[in-house]
């Protein structure tokens, strides 16, 4: 809601909240995921995969205990930024972003794992830059979220333009084919962020965004809210298990996020995520 | 079954083990992941020495986090083992007899795996700060310019692995999931 009023908003605030959340995200994870690890555990059947999702929870007190990242993988630093149109910014967004980004991976002992090219590949040294977005979303407040990105589900993400002939069951069949092919490089279980819909990088982003809604908040939409479960239950059923050695729990949650799309368009993506799905977020 | 091994490690020693038998390796771990493979690659190519003697060697595709002051390591869990099959057969002809990672390997590995009498061990993905409990020291031997990717030495003490691949052609990645399946 507009007030008519601008509100200033100092950029080295930014830089101050992304540097915790930095911090934050890489040794603690979410309530939601946390909560969902702990449900798997207690009901996996399979005694392999009970003892190894024991162990995936054991690892996330030993990260506590110890002041140590819950992966070494302190991923590419998405931070998304929505920013109220009320609001003006002293100093520069995106550089307050990346000094964040900086200042917590240094002090926190993170893993730096940016290459300035990517085909030339020299460490940046200090996991910048950033992947910010930035959204604008009416009224004067800032809403800054933290969701470091590991390389090993990161690579198992796929985009697919599919006919619109090809309906629901094209979806289905894409987001299982990604399942089977990620196997266990993802760490599973996995999360799957899916956008619908959309142009081809709408599409993609959509995925990404539907990473950030925690995994006890099923989408709206009933139509869509079905088709989460389904999917969830249906890539559970594979059998590949924790770390694919066997089991029930393949996957803890899948989220769709969906948009409308060209006459003449089916978009897919699929942005797998691991058991350490993080993210951190902060009002200003 | 769980095995005790040290190494360097024999094909006797590696002989015994099964896809989902467990292994607590203790002695020296090398640790390599893409960047230094392909320059181990290239040091081939060039007919150099590499960093380290490859011949019962076991090698983890690991880049830690930067450790702590007095501690040996950060967190160390394992990285994708597949981005390394191009480079892989290779090293097992040379000798390398165990390799510590995650998730599927290509057709060539398994047969390299299978011809020289090696292991594919499986470290549990995620968890780094788990993984760092058995690494008891840590120092890097080559390549410091890469960072999180150079090479380094890790003393391991009963390192808790799983056998994904073993000596016999045997696969954990398709026979775990199988038994699951099976006991339904």
């Amino acid at each position: 809601m507009s007030t008519g009023t601008i509100r200033e908003l100092d950029a080295a605030r930014i830089t101050d909240v992304v540097e915790r959340l930095c911090i934050q995200a890489n040794t603690t994870l979410p309530d939601d995921v946390r909560a969902a690890l702990d449900v798997a555990q207690a009901e996996e059947p399979w005694p392999l995969a009970k003892e190894t999702l024991g162990l995936l929870q054991q690892n996330l007190c030993v990260a506590k205990q110890k002041d140590l990242p819950i992966c070494q993988d302190t991923g590419m630093a998405c931070v998304f930024v929505e920013l109220g149109q009320d609001v003006h910014l002293t100093g520069d967004l995106t550089d307050a972003v990346n000094e964040g980004v900086r200042r917590g991976y240094e002090k926190a002992y993170l893993r730096k794992s940016i290459t300035a090219d990517p085909l030339q590949r020299v460490n940046t040294g200090d996991n910048t830059p950033a992947f910010l977005t930035v959204h604008l979303v009416p009224g004067s407040g800032c809403r800054v979220t933290v969701a470091p990105k590991g390389a090993g589900s990161e690579n198992m993400s796929r985009l697919t333009m599919l006919k619109p002939a090809d309906g629901v069951q094209g979806v289905r069949d894409f987001v299982m084919e990604t399942v089977r092919l990620a196997g266990a490089n993802p760490c599973p279980p996995i999360v799957l962020g899916i956008g619908i819909g959309g142009s081809f990088d709408h599409c993609a982003a959509l995925a990404k965004q539907a990473l950030l809604r925690p995994l006890d908040v099923p989408n709206p939409d009933s139509y869509y809210a079905a088709l989460e479960r389904e999917l969830r239950d249906a890539i559970n059923a594979t059998g590949f298990g924790p770390q694919g050695f066997g089991g029930a729990t393949t996957c803890l949650g899948v989220a769709i996020e969906h948009k409308p799309t060209h006459v003449a368009c089916l978009p897919v993506a699929v942005n797998v995520s691991c058991h350490v799905t993080r993210r951190a977020s902060a009002e200003l | 079954m769980q095995y005790e091994l040290t190494t360097p490690l024999s094909r006797e020693a590696l002989s015994p083990l099964r896809a989902g038998d467990t292994v607590l390796l203790s002695g020296i771990v090398y640790t390599a992941r893409d960047a230094a493979h392909a320059r181990m690659n290239e040091a081939l190519d060039r007919g150099e020495p590499l960093p380290f003697d490859l011949r019962g060697a076991a090698i983890y595709y690991v880049g830690p986090t930067p450790e702590r002051p007095g501690c040996a390591i950060g967190a160390a869990g394992p990285t994708t083992s597949g981005r390394m099959d191009k480079f892989t057969p290779r090293l097992l002809d040379l000798g390398l007899a165990c390799m510590i990672g995650k998730g599927k390997r290509d057709a060539a590995v398994k047969q390299a795996v299978v011809r020289n009498g090696a292991v594919y061990l499986a470290a549990i993905g995620g968890a780094g700060a788990l993984m760092a409990g058995s690494v008891k020291s840590c120092e890097i031997i080559a390549w410091p310019d890469l960072g999180c990717e150079a090479v380094r030495r890790l003393t391991v003490e009963q390192m808790p692995l799983t056998v994904l691949l073993d000596p016999h052609g045997g696969d954990l990645y398709e026979s775990g999931p199988a038994a699951y399946l099976a006991s339904l």
